[in-house]
């Protein structure tokens, strides 16, 4: 009896599995997917110059990236965007945690701290060309000047707030200075830093772009200005396709370590959700 | 000791200490180009950057570009603040668009603003439509999202009870949806408001449509790098108020909810 | 008699706020021998806790000494462990139950079998050997508190002290971990100074009670429990001699709240 009833079941619920699995793909990539089959559909009604159809683009994007120019444009630009990046976050933890801990520091710098997170950071571009020159570790440095704030503030923001409790547990144990800073305050940070390093991912990029823009003669900043100013447009829409895909992978690559890093956040949270 | 001394010792020793820091960056950067460390054409004195500061303080033509600067920030801001909570709002309530739409967000936010400046300098020249694209994409997916999260934060318990009263659907988003995504949308703002500030300089910068920007490209080009640092803190300025002025609106339009609030960091 | 292990004399704490400062503690003193188990009770906003934070070293009282195995206390001394009432966030979320235990360990010069087996043992001693690789908020308060508990017994100080510890768990884990604390006393011959406001809790766990006055906080009762060491939840607490017993104590905590103690002159 239970072996007829269970061969009964097990093909449906294996269906109703496929089912779900197709239901959420077809969400995924439904919207999507309709979206560029109306562009395609437009742009080829009704031809407008700026707007080329997803085709031309996709071609493009093949004809120019896929050579040559992925060792000259691309891969400097990721190295720089790479450089900058880790920068920012090995110089943001580092000086957030010692601010975030010395009281008198955090009082001193507080105000002047608050201002230069407030300048806009591709307005360092001009300043960084005439300390620096038009070189690497200019659009290293503009990078890191600007992308290093969301960090820093957050890692001080962080390492400030660490619980009264969880601090007079360890002071109650006799734990060490260096303990204390590896399975406390950074740990009991690390929410923060988090939020702090997303934010930082995505003005990295755009200062990525912004220094190429402004001074270079290679990078994907440069190649999506060079094209725009020679009326190349597809060759354009598909340098934004590219700095579209390196965000998207950006982002991609951050919920993955964001994910194992907070894991025990994210059970808290849960729990406290359930 | 007097009752109240700690607290007015701590708030002086607060002042004291951040007064010093002020004074001894402004000291340093005086002390560099006087000791020859970086040579004054490089690194303009302080006490030279000031003066220049002082005079373009009462330059007209210098308050129009912060006008326009400043134009460019509030109407980006307004349409981004606009489209964001009424498109996050709808996709937020329901379901089947949240589904939908979430790939398709999650591939367009992280694209960067600023890809778009060729795009926008095609489609509308040198004027300030460019520039408001750039902006409006900026700080539209800092407001959509936290909205979003917003719309979508609703407590079960509450909606339990919400569901058991029988509110109709209008008393819901006024009394139950509203009053939560409001903390979430006022956040958004700030963070809407201070992204958009930076895309309204780097656009005049790289578009070159008229305000403080293109004024800085302008000094660079002229060699007027005592101008340039003068700019440069002038922006820095507007940052702060904009980032203190917000901070200011949401704490004030909040003071009811920051227990609540408190624990969450986005 | 055994010696002296815990001293404190003439205690007192004064807080200083802006509106005023507060005496929180008059003038304390009382001794604990090694081995003992002493519960401290007293009506609620009495200064346990700071009398707790003081004795630990966490606070700085204003007069008076502590002395632990004769050495006087200005930091948190080495051979003193702590149980809070707060669990949850007296353990770290991101360690495991085995993280968090063998944390305080880490600095004490063990050999790695060593540090496991005193990890493995203490474990064992509050039943929590199945969950040595969970996370403590994937378990019940009760049993956090355990984890607590172990951490502190794995630290192998000479007198553990409790703050309130079972105050925010239900009654029947409560009654658990009161026979746990009774266990860890009776075997291990812990020293344990147990802070609460619960009379019953008091009296069923404790060799002595001592009772405090309300703020500004003395001694106003040292009173020996003389009943048998092995307890039992259901036969201890039905005992006549229980019940008188609660009853003094229960009338001294009510003497003690409504002021009606006169401090002795000292």
């Amino acid at each position: 009896m239970t072996l007829y009833t269970s061969t009964i079941r097990l093909p449906r619920q294996r269906s109703h599995a496929w089912k779900r699995l197709g239901e959420s793909t077809l969400f995924a990539i439904g919207f999507p997917f309709l979206l560029l089959v109306i562009w395609a559909a437009w742009s080829t009604a009704a031809p407008a110059t700026f707007f080329p159809s997803p085709v031309i683009i996709a071609q493009a994007f093949v004809d120019t990236w896929i050579g040559p120019a992925f060792v000259t444009d691309v891969l400097p630009s990721l190295g720089r965007l790479a450089l900058g990046i880790i920068l920012s976050i090995v110089i943001g933890i580092t000086a957030g945690t010692l601010i975030g801990l010395v009281r008198w520091l955090r009082e001193l710098l507080e105000p002047l701290l608050e201002f230069f997170r407030a300048i806009p950071p591709p307005v360092l571009i001009p300043v960084a060309m005439l300390l620096l020159g038009i070189t690497d570790t200019m659009k290293v440095v503009v990078i890191v000047a600007g992308a290093v704030w969301p960090v820093l503030l957050n890692t001080i923001e962080g390492v400030r707030s660490t619980d009264s409790v969880m601090t007079e547990t360890a002071r109650s144990f006799a734990i060490t200075r260096a303990e204390r800073l590896r399975y406390l305050v950074l740990p009991a940070a690390s929410p923060r830093i988090m939020a702090g390093v997303r934010q930082t991912l995505s003005v990295a990029l755009i200062l990525m772009v912004i220094s190429e823009m402004f001074a270079s003669s290679s990078g994907l900043g440069y190649r999506i200005t060079y094209f725009q100013r020679n009326y190349l447009i597809a060759e354009m829409w598909s340098g934004i396709v590219l700095l579209g895909l390196i965000g998207v992978l950006l982002a991609a690559v951050f919920s993955i370590v964001e994910k194992r890093v907070l894991r025990w956040y994210h059970g808290i949270k849960e729990v406290e959700r359930a | 000791m007097a009752p109240s001394s700690t607290r007015a010792v701590r708030t002086t020793r607060k002042l004291a200490l951040g007064t010093a820091g002020i004074v001894g960056f402004l000291l340093a950067w005086q002390l560099i180009p006087a000791l020859g460390i970086i040579s004054p054409q490089y690194l303009p004195y302080a006490t030279d950057t000031l003066a220049r500061l002082g005079e373009e303080f009462r330059d007209l033509e210098f308050w129009r570009n912060v006008g326009r600067t400043m134009l460019a920030w509030f109407l980006g801001l307004m349409i981004a603040s606009v489209a964001a909570t009424a498109l996050g709002t709808i996709i937020g309530l329901v379901p089947f668009l949240r589904r939908a739409t979430h790939t398709t967000v999650e591939f367009l936010r992280p694209i960067p603003s600023v890809a778009l400046i060729p795009l926008a300098i095609l489609i509308y020249g040198i004027q300030l439509q460019a520039a408001l694209v750039i902006i409006v994409f900026a700080s539209f997916w800092q407001m959509f999202v936290q909205v979003l999260y917003g719309v979508a934060d609703v407590d079960a318990v509450a909606r339990d009870t919400a569901r058991s009263f029988a509110l109709s659907r209008s008393e819901r988003v006024r009394y139950l949806i509203l009053p939560t995504a409001l903390p979430y949308l006022m956040t958004g703002l700030r963070l809407a408001a201070s992204v958009a500030l930076i895309l309204a300089v780097t656009a005049e910068m790289v578009i070159s449509n008229p305000g403080l920007g293109r004024m800085i490209v302008h000094s660079q080009s002229a060699s007027d790098w005592v101008g340039v640092y003068a700019l440069v803190i002038v922006t820095g300025l507007l940052g702060l108020a904009v980032n203190l002025g917000f901070r200011l609106i949401e704490r004030r339009s909040l003071s009811w909810h920051q227990s609540v609030r408190g624990e969450i960091v986005l | 008699m055994r010696e002296t292990l815990l001293q404190v004399e003439h205690l007192k704490k004064v807080y200083e706020s802006s509106t005023g400062n507060v005496e929180a503690i008059g003038d304390i003193s009382f001794s604990m021998s090694a081995g003992e188990l002493v519960c401290i009770v007293g009506p609620s906003g009495c200064g346990k806790t700071t009398l707790l934070k003081c004795i630990a070293g966490l606070l700085r009282s204003t007069g008076g000494t502590v002395e632990l195995d004769g050495k006087r206390v200005t930091g948190p001394p080495p051979n003193m462990a702590l149980v809070f009432q707060e669990y949850g966030r007296s353990l770290y979320p991101w360690l495991t139950v085995r993280g968090n235990v063998e944390l305080p360990l880490k600095h004490k010069k063990l050999s790695r079998v060593e540090r496991d087996q005193l990890i493995d043992d203490a474990l064992e001693a509050v039943g929590l050997e199945q969950a040595a690789k969970s996370y403590p908020w994937q378990l019940s308060g009760g049993m956090q508190q355990r984890v607590a508990i172990a951490r502190a017994v794995a630290y192998q100080p000479e007198v553990l002290i409790m703050d309130e510890p079972f105050a925010a768990v239900d009654a029947q884990t409560r009654a658990d971990l009161e026979d746990l604390v009774r266990r860890l006393h009776l075997e291990r011959g812990m020293s344990i100074l147990f802070v609460t406001h619960d009379i019953d809790e008091s009296v069923y766990l404790g060799e002595r009670v001592i009772v405090l006055s309300k703020s500004p906080t003395w001694v106003q009762e040292d009173l020996t429990i003389d009943l048998a060491p092995e307890r039992d939840q259901i036969t201890t607490r039905a005992l006549p001699r229980f019940t008188e017993l609660r009853t003094h104590v229960y009338e001294q905590v009510q003497r003690a709240k409504r002021g009606q103690a006169v401090r002795p002159a000292a």
